[in-house]
């Protein structure tokens, strides 16, 4: 066993900005979930094949048109609206009936869609691997103490921020954000107010789809597309909705922050067991702070 | 103008209204007498759709409102202000107004300026989140809120409960000043002096019927309906 026998500062610092890079996935992500779990409270299982969507439909965007530069932008833009779109769908057809519905009914009827969409990509997709190349400008990796960081991770670590801030706008200066975390409280008072609350979950529960979209795409040309990476993830989002406080977008950066670090700083300690982790600080979070770091809207 | 006939409303299993029936008038205040659990509350929900009636209906301005959705009966100019309270404790007191305006009405329109100048209180904690002002600034907040979608009638459940003696005065005074606006009111209460001192008429109720009803004259008269109903 050789912990921590060869931690310099250059592979600290690497690994530091590798977890980061994942942190920017995993909190786009998970916001979404804790969006849709903290306005409608539906614990949507099935956020996580829509992120699996996102990264095949960025696949074959890119594909259409043609490949390369143009097709990853493109794909980038269109994929998370294709799966927001499919969402609205899916919300006004079916969910928008439902949301008197306790809990465990929604939680049931978010896995069937689990399962769905889970056949639904295998039918279109088959169950190949799919890998999609990052547009050049973003190939290759710049040097960081000496240690190589791939440009696409940059990419990320500027993104995360980006869509942090959004977020941030969009529920405090706008005012279909500050409906949203009215009806978060109580829907009911947000209704007798001539609101109508059904639109704005709708809303809400689009903006959250397109998330898991917008992660899945952007997630598309850092590892192998397949059946499957639905699950790893849709395990890992739930956790840091949890530990960073049910519904709370800030407890969701957060819970990604630790997921993300704890897991590359795993890799750097103790390679053989780095999986362990983040799951290590999911016990030790709820040990402490059984509700979450942040305060849940629940 | 408002018109409920014979509602039989439930939560669930529970039968809590056996057949209600009342009538509010145009720049009336109406008040709902009655003790804790007597179902004043349930008639307020009832009316505004939150609990729709399973019997009966609910006539607004000639309208059929029965079992219409909350957002609504709210368009259509009613205004809820609820016994709880329930203000959107994370949102400002500013946000709270904001999210809530709504244009048109047939009365002089509210914005938050002219909320601020009936609630002045309320002005110097635009910025404070609603869910740690006192229990008076709440209630305050409530009305203004409800207010602010421009409402001709409003519906008040119990606004003076739990506030200190001047508080109570103060809010007395702004529900007599809403009703020199032309404003609407059906007003729930278990304060008699406050019921007696606002109204032009009212009801009493007890286990969902209602026991009696008459103008203000008669019930201050009538003890005996007072003492059997009322007192606790």
């Amino acid at each position: 066993m050789e912990i921590a026998a060869n931690i310099t500062l250059s592979a600290l610092a690497q690994q530091f900005l590798v977890g980061l890079s994942r942190t920017t996935i995993l909190f786009i992500v998970s916001s979404g979930l804790s969006l849709v779990l903290g306005v409608l409270r539906i614990p949507n299982v099935a956020h996580g094949s829509l992120y699996m969507l996102g990264a095949f439909l960025c696949y074959s965007i890119s594909l259409f048109f043609g490949g390369g530069s143009t097709g990853f932008w493109m794909a980038l833009v269109l994929a998370p609206l294709c799966v927001a779109l499919i969402s609205l769908a899916v919300e006004r057809g079916l969910f928008c009936h439902l949301y008197d519905r306790e809990h465990l009914m929604l939680l049931l009827f978010t896995f069937s869609f689990m399962l769905l969409f889970k056949d639904l990509v295998k039918l279109v997709w088959g169950s190949d691997y799919r890998s999609l190349s990052a547009p050049e400008i973003l190939q290759g990796s710049f040097s960081v103490l000496g240690m190589p960081f791939p440009r696409y991770n940059l990419f990320l670590l500027v993104l995360g921020p980006l869509v942090a801030l959004g977020l941030w706008f969009l529920t405090n200066k706008t005012k279909i954000g500050k409906i949203a975390r009215a009806a978060a409280v109580d829907r009911e008072m947000v209704a007798a107010v001539g609101i109508n609350v059904s639109w704005v979950f709708a809303a809400v529960f689009v903006i959250g789809c397109f998330l898991a979209g917008l992660g899945g795409a952007l997630v598309a040309p850092t590892q192998n597309i397949t059946q499957g990476m639905d699950h790893t993830l849709i395990m890992e989002t739930f956790l840091i909705v949890i530990i960073g406080g049910l519904g709370n977008i800030w407890g969701a950066l957060l819970g990604a922050l630790i997921f993300g670090l704890t897991d590359s700083m795993g890799v750097l300690i103790w390679p053989q067991f780095a999986i362990v982790f983040p799951y290590v600080a999911v016990v030790i979070v709820l040990m402490f702070r059984p509700k979450g770091l942040l305060k849940a809207t629940w | 103008m408002l018109e409920v006939k014979d509602i039989h409303t439930y939560y669930g299993l529970s039968h809590i209204l056996f057949g209600v029936s009342l009538t509010v008038s145009r720049g009336e205040i109406v008040c709902l007498l009655g003790r804790n659990g007597a179902g004043k509350s349930t008639i307020m929900r009832s009316i505004m759709g939150l609990t729709p009636p399973r019997q009966g209906s609910v006539v607004f301005s000639g309208e059929n409102i029965t079992g219409k959705k909350p957002h609504h009966v709210a368009r259509l100019g009613i205004g809820f202000v609820p016994d709880d309270r329930r203000v959107f404790a994370d949102l400002t007191v500013g946000e709270n107004l904001e999210i809530s305006e709504r244009k048109g009405g047939k009365l002089e329109p509210w914005s938050i300026e002219r909320l601020y100048d009936f609630f002045p209180p309320l002005r110097r904690l635009d910025s404070r989140k609603a869910g740690l002002l006192s229990g008076g600034e709440q209630q305050m907040l409530t009305i203004a809120r409800a207010l602010m979608t421009n409402p001709e009638f409003l519906l008040l459940d119990e606004p003076t409960e739990g506030l200190a003696p001047l508080i109570v005065s103060m809010m007395e005074d702004q529900i007599l000043a809403l009703k020199e606006a032309g404003l609407t009111v059906l007003l729930a209460e278990q304060n008699q002096r406050t019921a007696l001192r606002l109204s032009d008429r009212g009801y009493i109720i007890d286990n969902g019927v209602i026991r009696f009803h008459g103008s203000i004259e008669e019930l201050r008269a009538n003890e005996d309906i007072r003492r059997k109903y009322l007192l606790v």
